[in-house]
Parts: C-alpha cells; sequence; structure tokens
C-alpha cells in the first residue's frame, strides 16, 4: 500500500464517522418514517386552530335560526358563508370579532348579482341596481333566513 | 490479432453495459429507492383512504365565499397574489377571444365585465391544489420539506422549508407562493387540521351550492366516487401526467 494512502485512510476514516455522528443528531427521528420527509410535520400541521366551527355547532344555541333557514329557499346554507369564521365565538359566546351581518346590495350581489356565469336557476339573479331603488339595503325588505318572508 | 482484440473488448463494453443497465433497473425497482422518483403511490391497501377533490363547474355561481374562507381560515396575508384557492371567470367571446379574469383571486365577488351581446359563453372555475399523486412540487424539493402524505395529500413542512422557491416554479398549476412573513413555501392542506378532527376544508364548509366535494377515492361507499360515476370529469393539463386528484365536473377546453 502506498504511505500516502496509509496516512490518509484513517484521516478518511475519521471524517466518515464524525459525519455518521452528525447525522444522526441532526436528523429529526421521524423523518423518513413515510418517506423522504419529517412525518412529525403532519401532526404539527393538524393541530393547527380551526376558525370555521361548521353549522353542526352554530345551530346547536341559535335554534330558532336554523328551523326558519330550512323553512325557505336559503335552506341548506351553511351559517358561516354569510356570518363568516366563528369557531371562536362558539368558544365564547361574547367574542364577536368576525361576525358578519351584512345585508347590503355588494353582499348579497356576490350570489344574486346578474353575471352570465352564474346559470343556477333556484339562485335568482337580480339587477342589484335597479331592483327597488327605494330602499338601501335587501334586508329591508327580505329576511335572509327566509327570504321570501316579504317585511312591509 | 488486432481483429480480435477488438472484438474482445466490443464484446465486454456491451457486457458491462447491459450489468449497469441492469443494476440501475433493479435497483429502481426497489423501495427505498423508488421514493426518489415518487414521493408517494397510491397506498397498495385499499382500505387506506386516498382523497382527491371533485368540482362542479356547471353549479359554481362564482361568490368567491371559498377563496375568502380559505384565508380566513388558514390566516393567510390578506394582501393580493397569496392564494392557496381562487377563482377564475373565463369569458369567451363571440369573436373568439378568451378573458380570464379573477379579481383579487374573487374574494370581494365578481361583476361582468364583458357585455351579453359579446359573450359566446362564460362561466367560473374555481382553483386550488390538485394534490397530485406524481406531484412535480414535491420531486423537485431539494431538502425533503414537501411531500405528499400517506393520505395523497401534498404539504409542506415549514421548519424544513428553506424558501428557494423551487416547488413554486414547478408548480403547473400556479398553487404555490412563498410566505411573506415565514418566507417559505405555503400551499393548500386541504385544511388538513380540519378533515383530521372530522370537519369539511373551509371552502367546501362555506361554498352555497356544494360545488366541491372531497373525498376517499378508495370508498367505493362515498360521495367522491359516486360523483366521479356520475360526471364526466376531467382534470387540468392531463398531458404533464401529473396525476392531479382534483376532478373538474364541465370543464371546457379553454381553461388552463
Amino acid at each position: 500500500m502506498p504511505v500516502q494512502l496509509k496516512t490518509l485512510l484513517p484521516l478518511f476514516a475519521l471524517f466518515i464517522l464524525l459525519f455518521l455522528i452528525a447525522r444522526h443528531f441532526l436528523i429529526p427521528e421521524s423523518f423518513g418514517k413515510y418517506g423522504h420527509y419529517r412525518a412529525d410535520s403532519m401532526d404539527e400541521i393538524a393541530v393547527l386552530p380551526i376558525h370555521y366551527a361548521g353549522k353542526s355547532v352554530c345551530i346547536e344555541c341559535h335554534d330558532t335560526e336554523a328551523e326558519m333557514l330550512e323553512s325557505d329557499q336559503h335552506a341548506g346554507l351553511s351559517c358561516e358563508i354569510c356570518h363568516g369564521p366563528n369557531a371562536k365565538h362558539a368558544d365564547d359566546y361574547d367574542v364577536k370579532e368576525f361576525l358578519v351581518k351584512d345585508g347590503s346590495r355588494i353582499f348579497c350581489g356576490r350570489c344574486h348579482a346578474v353575471n352570465a356565469a352564474r346559470k343556477l336557476e333556484n339562485v335568482i339573479q337580480v339587477d342589484v341596481v335597479e331592483h327597488h331603488p327605494e330602499k338601501e339595503n335587501c334586508t329591508d325588505c327580505h329576511n335572509p333566513h327566509a327570504v321570501w318572508e316579504i317585511k312591509e | 490479432m488486432g481483429d480480435k482484440r477488438m472484438k474482445d473488448s466490443r464484446r465486454n463494453f456491451i457486457k458491462r453495459t447491459a450489468a449497469l443497465a441492469g443494476t440501475i433497473l433493479a435497483t429502481s425497482a426497489l423501495k427505498p429507492f423508488s421514493a426518489v422518483i415518487f414521493a408517494t403511490g397510491k397506498p397498495e391497501d385499499p382500505s387506506k383512504p386516498w382523497y382527491g377533490i371533485g368540482i362542479d363547474i356547471e353549479k359554481c355561481i362564482g361568490c368567491g365565499m371559498c377563496a375568502k374562507a380559505c384565508k380566513l381560515e388558514n390566516d393567510i396575508s390578506q394582501e393580493p397574489f397569496y392564494f392557496r384557492s381562487w377563482v377564475e371567470q373565463y369569458t369567451i367571446r363571440t369573436d373568439g377571444t378568451i378573458k380570464v379574469e379573477s379579481p383579487n383571486g374573487g374574494i370581494d365577488g365578481f361583476t361582468q365585465s364583458v357585455p351579453d351581446e359579446e359573450i359566446y359563453k362564460t362561466f367560473f372555475v374555481p382553483k386550488m391544489c390538485n394534490h397530485c399523486a406524481k406531484s412535480p412540487c414535491t420531486q423537485v424539493c431539494p431538502v425533503g420539506a414537501t411531500y405528499e402524505s400517506p393520505e395523497g395529500i401534498a404539504l409542506v413542512d415549514e421548519k424544513y422549508c428553506m424558501g428557494c422557491s423551487y416547488c413554486v416554479q414547478a408548480c403547473p398549476y400556479g398553487c404555490r407562493y412563498l410566505h411573506p412573513e415565514t418566507k417559505t413555501a405555503d400551499k393548500c392542506t386541504l385544511c388538513y387540521h380540519r378533515i383530521t378532527k372530522g370537519l369539511q376544508p373551509a371552502c367546501m364548509e362555506v361554498c352555497p351550492t356544494h360545488a366541491r366535494i372531497y373525498g376517499d377515492l378508495n370508498d367505493t361507499e362515498g360521495e367522491l366516487y359516486k360523483f366521479l360515476k356520475e360526471h364526466n370529469c376531467q382534470i387540468l393539463k392531463p398531458h404533464l401526467n401529473t396525476g392531479s386528484k382534483l376532478f373538474y365536473n364541465g370543464l371546457s377546453s379553454e381553461v388552463r
């Protein structure tokens, strides 16, 4: 064996050993459990907080509104479509930071303003500018929970 | 003599090449190495979930609530250009030109910008991560920060990502962006934190017309399985062989 190799071999062995030791401590334990990634990161994503509570939670308390909703055209809609994400409100009734109560022409118009691309027959299309201009908001006449109960 | 030597070396060359090719082929079939090519495949066990998404374009009314809910649910910057989920309105004019618009991702809703008489056809296309089975984004990640979970959901490990944004370029659907604060890649998780708790993803929770569903493609009793059976669905950019699991009903060929 050449003398250069004799001196270099232990050095190389040492480097490889140090690399393996460093690797052992640097790579997280769950890395490679399912594939080339850290499996624990899935759990970290799974525990992120939710903001939308879901309709089933809303109707536990707001049962009269839920009943009214199911009686009319808006049946089947989730509460948080219009009212915004309210998981915090579900945990603590007094927290209402995201609670939306918007009956404006622009807000209702998101679904109901005339647009040639809106083709569902049961989503009624209204000219939000021309429709009863004497009133300001849609909710001045329509009850959003029971849309065909027209207020006088 | 020279002639013989020549023949010998040619034979040896072919032998060695064949041996090398054979070794590479055999190794590529081995489990640990196949991971280099595809992060995950469809699970062999059909009892395990394999999630896909169905979007019914015919039902979409372009209210943009999905895009809005996505940002609120996942605490995404309200600035424009950062979207995990957004809606586009396609308008094909009678003269054949195509207009695609997505004002603030559709978060503030849409107003028709082309007069009725000029429209040949128009429709909304909600877009989000396709959760591809052979996702280009996970294949290019140099550090293993993005991956397909065993359920077939493409996720990002925020702690591992170093923000090279190679995946942002690799996604052919434009579904990734660099988070302005953490400077790491960010994308739709199919609301992994919600579906693991038995809730609907935020965009599906707020869809008033139930135009979007997600489900287990292995579940023959499931909603998505039924959706695919009853509708003629198409995926985006099928020629790219991404194995997209986002199926659109009523997808027009103009959609890119």
